[in-house]
């Protein structure tokens, strides 16, 4: 399962699992865009079965609803919907 | 991406669809429009429209709650005040009371619950019944208020 970089300002590992349909997953997208971080990210929903089901149970591991957008920061924290005013205080 | 004709076609009927049975589609328009067009992407790659802010299993029976509108947009109006991928709004959010944000996911994460009794609401200006955790914010019947309804059964 590869990820999609968007290159920017280093803050560390800073990975999203998103819906190409969703529009929140967008939202977030278009806020990392615009504090100009560096991540990766993958739709989910465009994904082969085999990488699908590994995406999903690395997301399970930091949310398990398995929700969309979810946003993983360093290996440690993780962020799930388009919550901006959180997004903003760890990444801005 | 879908035809934007066929997203224009899709929200007109959505939009009249929920007003006419008490509903409200979201004000912000290209917000909403980006929505519809993921119900096209979704009924074009799975065969039915599901939401497009959940993961769709392929499977249509496993599916059933999440196609739209899905089983939780009327208890997610009552408590958020807009379904979860947030298409339908209440009142409230239409009126420009309330802000918007993501809400929390409400669906089982082990697939389809089992399904719960319900109270029965009675409208009591047209006796319109239905079986749901709350009445609706207007009556789909005869466009009363919220507190029109009480409880029947």
């Amino acid at each position: 399962m590869t990820m999609n970089n968007v290159p920017g300002k280093d803050k560390g590992s800073v990975k999203l699992y998103a819906l190409s349909t969703c529009v929140w997953c967008k939202k977030v997208k278009k806020l990392l865009n615009d504090l100009k971080v560096a991540y990766d990210y993958i739709d989910v929903d465009l994904l082969e079965e085999e990488a699908k089901a590994e995406a999903k149970e690395e997301i399970i591991k930091w949310n398990p609803p398995c929700s969309f957008p979810t946003l993983v920061l360093g290996d440690k924290k993780c962020i799930v919907g388009f919550d901006e005013g959180k997004i903003n205080r760890e990444l801005g | 991406m879908a035809e934007q004709g066929k997203i224009e076609a899709l929200y007109n009927k959505l939009n009249a669809e929920a007003e006419a049975g008490g509903y409200h589609l979201n004000p912000d328009k290209d917000f909403t429009k980006e929505l519809v067009n993921g119900l096209l992407v979704n009924e074009e790659r799975y065969g039915y429209p599901a939401c497009p802010c959940r993961l769709a299993s392929g499977n249509k029976e496993a599916d059933l709650d999440i196609i739209c509108p899905c089983d939780y947009r009327d208890p997610d109006l009552t408590d958020y005040g807009a379904c979860y991928c947030a298409l339908y709004v209440s009142g409230e959010v239409l009126a420009g009371k309330k802000k918007l944000a993501s809400i929390p996911e409400r669906r089982p994460a082990a697939g389809l619950p089992k399904k719960p009794a319900f109270p029965v609401w009675r409208c009591s200006v047209c006796g319109y019944l239905c079986a749901r955790e709350n009445p609706p914010e207007v009556c789909p019947i005869c466009k009363a208020k919220k507190e029109r309804f009480e409880r029947f059964l």
